[in-house]
């Protein structure tokens, strides 16, 4: 299939899938199994440019948007999951800045994101406060120069690793959402601590930790927008990181289907490889349908983004949940066509299908997106 | 300090076919890669460039498709590739592709240091590397492993031997052959490849470089292939056994029996 990238475009996703075969996939299982954070991958990723693709070229990027983001996960994820969330992790915490961030903001952090120095990662969940995002406690006190924050936040993705949190706090509790702020707060700033790090069931290269704030005093000049649009920098946020949850799973699926096809034709049972039975053949086309699918709504979705387009969050929403539901479908049949040898550690299909679990849960659960697509779909007919 | 890396083109597969009749590889010119030796050899060039400063050339003479392959040594970082290529270069042995390669550097000029693969992966001979050193009149040290100190006129490397290594010191300019133990090659960036699709590879003919035909390609090629087979290594030690008494005395008895020792 021609996907119309552009060379740049083909260029990124090539390095990236050279990346993913020979970088990630011979330590992904390793990975996986020690919960090994992949600093080593990030400077290969940095080294090629990888880190920039989705940021302005003045300040250090390859000046792409969210399919070129998406491209790279989609390659990384291909090999594993977990590692590439790394990139994607922070791509999340870098694009409240990159939406919202005044130029100096920008110039401060976005080129050291570009050039893989610095991590970022993106703040808003909460022990009482997941797909209730407006229920989050955290708080921030203006206070002469500063902002002192006060509150714990919950599985953040490359929470510990990172260097740069962009994190929401309510800054007014009696306006509720309309209260809150994003704020960028600096690993090392006093009053900023991590907790515990998770032990997930999938995604175990990446880093799933606590942030914790007691009396975390950071400069004003770290609020992000203003103070009351903190809701909206995360759903802004939002609405162009699922597209990148999407190509996380899009790139899971792949590679399940890919390893499943490769041991179809290799594992004979009857007298003949498994790939001749018919039973088999369908579940494979089936996938690589699906697969087909995906990538294009994903793509084609990323190219909406990146036009500018308003109107965007109920098609990230689409994107999200049909690529990662796809992505737990093939993952699963990966393992049905490879039998007992796809339930085995050794195998890297036992991991994608435990790596594809994570993507209808987070950045929103399918089920909060499919309210989303819903409460649009309403919203628009009644504009008609 | 200024650097010209050698490269050459191989065949992509390691399912190498020979010509019965002249017993020479068959190159498939649609499938050709820099010789994975050269790889480490321009990572290598690159690395000396970033630490001290200067510029990297490549430099290999072959196909016109060769083009495409020196521009991947520019998306890593090298500044300039040059690629010599002439019929009359054709059927080239070691001896004519070494000649070839030293005029080709003479017209660049003023270079520090050369740095090659150890051999290539196809025809597997290690030899262009010191026989360019001899063409150009230059000292050389084969299968670098590291280099310990790089300055201008003065180079000191590890040289890999089969129980060690020795260090060598030598005076620029001068050749290196280099092994893969001595770096990782690096990934090329986007930015080097968007850089390496618009450069324009500096193309030379034999008369460009004022090479004698007359020791070019066919002509300049004394080198008769007869046969090729991969060489047996089949010294097999031997092992003494008994108490540590009797193995001494063993190994002794052997020893004098060979006249490797006297006894006095
Ligand atoms: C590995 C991992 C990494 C994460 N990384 C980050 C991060 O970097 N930053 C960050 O801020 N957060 C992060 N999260 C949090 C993640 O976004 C939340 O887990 C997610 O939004 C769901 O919240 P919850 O887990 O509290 O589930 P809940 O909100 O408790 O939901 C439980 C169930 O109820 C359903 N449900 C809830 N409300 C409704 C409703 N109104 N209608 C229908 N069904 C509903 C849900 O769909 C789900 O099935 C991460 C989570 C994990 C597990």
């Amino acid at each position: 299939m021609n996907y119309f990238l552009t060379e740049e475009q083909e260029m990124i996703k090539e390095l990236a899938a050279r990346i993913a075969d020979e970088k990630i996939a011979p330590v992904a299982l390793e990975y996986d199994r020690e919960g090994k954070f992949p600093r080593d991958i990030i400077k290969y990723l940095a080294d090629s440019d990888l880190c920039g693709v989705y940021i302005e070229e003045k300040y250090g990027g390859l000046g792409g948007g969210v399919l070129e983001m998406a491209l790279v996960v989609e390659e990384l994820s291909r090999a594993c999951g977990g590692i590439a969330l790394a990139f994607a992790g922070t791509g999340l915490g870098a694009f409240p800045i990159i939406l919202f961030g005044t130029d100096e903001q920008k110039n401060k952090y976005l080129p050291d994101i570009a050039a893989g120095k610095k991590l970022a990662a993106f703040a808003l969940t909460e022990a009482d406060a997941g797909s209730d995002a407006a229920g989050i406690r955290t708080t921030a006190v203006a206070d002469g120069d500063h902002y002192i924050l006060n509150g714990t936040k919950q599985w953040i993705t490359n929470g510990a690793e990172a260097d740069i949190y962009t994190v929401i706090a309510c800054t007014n509790r009696s306006k509720g959402a309309r209260g809150f702020s994003a704020f960028i707060v600096e690993k090392g700033t006093p009053g900023l601590s991590f907790g515990k790090k998770e032990d997930k069931m999938g995604i175990r290269a990446s880093s799933t930790c606590e942030l914790i704030f007691e009396e975390c005093r950071i400069p004003k000049e770290n609020l992000l927008a203003r103070e009351g649009m903190g809701f909206i920098v995360a759903m802004k946020t939002l609405d162009r990181t699922r597209p990148g949850v999407a190509a996380q799973a899009l790139g899971i699926a792949t590679g399940a289907f890919n390893a499943a096809l490769k041991y179809s034709k290799e594992r004979e049972q009857f007298g003949q490889p498994i790939s001749s039975f018919q039973a088999v053949q369908h579940m494979l086309a089936d996938m690589a349908i699906q697969i087909e699918a995906v990538r294009c709504l994903v793509y084609q979705t990323c190219r909406h983004i990146d036009s500018g387009a308003k109107n965007i969050s109920k098609e990230a929403a689409m994107a999200k949940v049909f690529a990662s539901d796809t992505a737990m479908r093939v993952t699963t049949d990966a393992v049905q066509i490879m039998g007992g040898y796809g339930y085995m550690k050794e195998y890297p299909v036992e991991k994608m299908m435990r790596d594809a679990k994570i993507t209808q849960i987070y950045e929103g659960t399918n089920q909060i997106q499919r309210n989303v697509i819903a409460l649009e779909l309403i919203k628009e007919s009644t504009r008609e | 300090m200024n650097i010209i890396v050698c490269v050459k083109q191989v065949p992509g597969t390691t399912d190498v076919k020979i010509n019965k009749e002249t017993n020479t590889i068959i190159r498939d010119e649609a499938d050709i890669i820099i010789n994975p030796f050269d790889e480490y050899a321009i990572e290598e060039g690159v690395r000396i460039k970033e630490k001290v400063g200067g510029s990297v050339t490549v430099i290999s003479m072959g196909i016109p498709k060769t083009a495409e392959l020196l521009r991947e040594a520019i998306a890593v970082g090298v500044d300039d590739a040059v690629l010599l290529t002439d019929k009359a270069f054709a059927g080239s042995d070691t001896l004519a592709t070494s000649y070839a390669l030293s005029m080709g550097i003479k017209k660049i000029g003023g270079y520090d240091l050369i740095v090659c693969g150890k051999q290539a992966t196809d025809g597997d001979t290690a030899q262009v590397g010191p026989s360019l050193a001899e063409k150009l009149g230059v000292p050389h040290t084969t299968n670098v492993r590291k280099i310990e100190e790089i300055k201008e006129g003065y180079i000191r490397c590890q040289r890999m031997t089969d129980d060690g290594f020795e260090v060598v010191e030598m005076p620029l300019p001068a050749v290196i052959t280099v092994v893969k133990e001595i770096n990782e090659p690096r990934l090329p960036s986007i930015k080097g490849k968007l850089k390496s699709k618009k450069y324009e590879v500096k193309i030379f003919n034999a008369d460009d470089i004022g090479a004698d035909k007359s020791l070019c390609g066919l002509n300049g090629s004394p080198t008769q292939v007869i046969k090729t087979f991969t060489p047996v290594h089949d010294i097999n030690g031997e092992i003494i056994e008994g108490t540590a008494g009797e193995q001494a005395k063993n190994l002794a008895d052997k020893l004098l029996a060979m006249q490797f020792v006297k006894c006095k």
